[in-house]
């Protein structure tokens, strides 16, 4: 393998029912920077069906080219679908670098496709950058999330990484960038294809996705019960914010996991997050101490999460929070 | 003929037990449990269920050190079948590729109609390690499994879990599925499977016994390579206040118009 024929920054652009999802904006955000260190062009791999017409978009968020592999067989996604189409773009145009958004559809695809082109994948990037010697360094949360470890693919490619949503940003739109769309034909071995999508259902909670929530209201093992979790839908709803959980409450099924935050849930950076009767376990930690401003309230002052709070209260949960509802109500008025 | 199930776990610190040393910012990892990847233990909680329905065989499999066989052995007081352990100096230092590489020549010596693994570890969290046994296998695979069912022949309808809600799924047999902890709570070990546990023979099987050229195994095999690992250090520290409720939530409120947030 002769590194020098690798160039390129590829990014995976997902769609679910023709709409292209956030995190692959931010990744072509993050793939611009990368790409200018580099010297090299942004290309966005963007398959699906009926999709064609919006190549423009990814141009205007930072791509120089567009692949656009438009065909009946991407209409939704399923893994070996996707992995053949992509992997023969990769194969044909060999990249330096390929990302993909760390979604349950990125997570699938990824290592599938890393293991059919024998190279790495590092998952759950927080940090990308370009070293001196022009290699990908990759850096993610081991160990649950308090030691992070800086990886690299020096002798494979393309270096493939997979990053969180919102961990990047994505660029202002620019709609005077101009771009190059091509259409890709993949040849599908039909053969493959055996798993078949049935029904894709989607469970209209009603509520805002915590990654977007401004303010989250998130509760742990100190709050306990549904009926402590109703006092926290009490509080969320003066400070017009969002419900979300640590793991515990999830395992305990008093809340979906969707609203989940921590290392197996949703990484969050709101403005506002209220940590109650949160420990602090590392995997939360990682999923929320780049909030703009932590308030926790705990009982046990030892507790970890009071290290990355900006305002800590050593108490009861049970009784602040409805204390706190009922003040922040009168202050409305 | 019975269905064979080889289910694949991994002995993991208990990383919810894992704290962080306040004033170096060091992991404090002594007397940190091992146990059995919450996930995993799904995964073969699932397969035991199959096997409580429609009398599967099940054999399960691990690479590690050798102390990893505490986790085979609290599979076999679940009701496993059959226990292999896969370890050799030659797997160390594996990046995730070279540890699909490992496992999937195991399973190359192993009959099975599906394979089961966790979603992801949690001293790793990648996912990565079950689609690339089942792209070495070349077999179709579904991660993210929330519920199986079989039609008792070879058709598995499977609900996995998406950002938005779930998908079903069909596929036949041969397949590879990674499966939540959330998907079914795992058994508690019976007396009898515990002491039939401690005698059972464990087996233990090394790079010989895999057909998969040594370049693939271990750190010669792994093409990511950690360039360093370091601990973010610590936050600077904000106010911390013991005070009664009143008083706390006076601060809270003070706090925030401060900061202009309410």
């Amino acid at each position: 393998m002769e590194l020098k024929d690798y160039k390129d920054v590829y990014v995976f652009i997902e769609q679910r029912d023709g709409k292209i999802q956030p995190v692959a904006l931010e990744l072509l955000g993050k793939a611009r920077d990368l790409a200018e260190s580099l010297g090299e062009k942004v290309v966005a791999i963007f398959p699906g069906y009926g999709i064609k017409e919006q190549s423009q978009s990814l141009i205007e968020y930072g791509a120089d080219k567009v692949i656009c592999i438009d065909a009946l067989e991407l209409k939704d996604y399923l893994t070996e679908q996707y992995a053949q189409a992509i992997y023969q773009v990769i194969v044909e145009n060999r990249p330096s670098i390929v990302m993909i958004g760390a979604t349950t559809i990125g997570r699938d695809l990824g290592p599938r496709l890393s293991a059919r082109l024998e190279t790495g994948l590092t998952a759950d990037c927080t940090k990308l950058e370009i070293s001196e010697d022009g290699h990908l360094l990759m850096t993610r949360p081991a160990f649950g999330g308090n030691l992070m470890a800086t990886i690299v693919c020096k002798e494979h490619r393309p270096q493939m990484s997979t990053v969180r949503p919102g961990v990047m940003k994505k660029r202002a739109k620019e709609s005077s960038r101009s771009g190059e769309i091509v259409m890709f034909t993949p040849n599908f071995d039909s053969k493959k294809f055996k798993v078949r999508l049935l029904e894709n259902i989607k469970e209209d909670k009603g509520m805002i996705d915590i990654s977007e929530a401004k303010i989250l209201v998130s509760g742990g093992r100190g709050v306990g019960s549904v009926a402590g979790f109703e006092k926290l839908n009490d509080l969320a709803k003066v400070l017009n914010a969002e419900v979300s959980a640590s793991r515990a409450m999830v395992d305990a099924g008093v809340i979906n996991h969707d609203r989940q935050v921590g290392q197996t849930g949703k990484t969050v950076r709101p403005d506002l997050y209220f940590a109650l009767g949160i420990s602090g376990a590392i995997q939360h930690l990682a999923g929320m101490e780049e909030s703009e401003f932590i308030v926790a309230v705990n009982k046990d002052k030892y507790a970890p999460i009071f290290q990355v709070a900006d305002l800590g209260i050593v108490g009861d949960v049970n009784k602040i929070i409805p204390l706190l509802t009922e003040r922040l109500a009168k202050e409305e008025k | 003929m019975t269905m064979k199930i080889v289910v694949c776990i991994k002995q993991v610190p208990d990383t919810t037990e894992i704290k962080i040393n306040p004033v170096t910012g060091t992991l404090i990892r002594e007397g940190v449990p091992s146990i059995m990847n919450p996930d995993d233990k799904g995964g073969l909680e699932m397969a035991l269920r199959l096997k409580d329905q429609f009398g599967a065989h099940v054999t399960v499999i691990t690479m590690g050190p050798p102390q990893a066989e505490a986790i085979l052995r609290e599979a076999m007081a679940m009701g496993a079948d059959r226990s292999i352990l896969l370890t050799d100096r030659k797997f160390a230092g594996a990046d995730t590729l070279a540890t699909s590489h490992a496992l999937a020549g195991a399973l190359k010596q192993l009959e099975w109609d599906l394979i089961v693994a966790g979603r992801q570890a949690i001293d790793g969290d990648t996912a990565q390690v079950g689609p690339q046994m089942a792209e070495h296998l070349d077999i179709p695979q579904i991660s993210y499994v929330e519920d199986l069912k079989f039609d008792g022949k070879n058709l598995f309808t499977i609900r996995k879990q998406t950002e938005e809600g779930y998908q079903m799924l069909e596929v036949e047999s041969p397949c590879l599925i990674t499966v939540l902890a959330s998907a079914c709570k795992a058994r508690y070990m019976s007396v009898p499977g515990i002491v039939k546990a401690y005698d059972f023979e464990v087996e233990t099987w090394g790079a010989d016994k895999i057909d998969v050229e040594e370049y693939r195994l271990g750190l010669k095999g792994s093409p990511t390579k950690v360039n360093k690992a370091f601990t973010k250090g610590i936050k600077s520290k904000g106010e911390v206040f013991e005070v009664e409720p009143e008083e706390a939530v006076g601060i809270i409120i003070s706090k925030l118009k401060e900061k202009f947030i309410i």
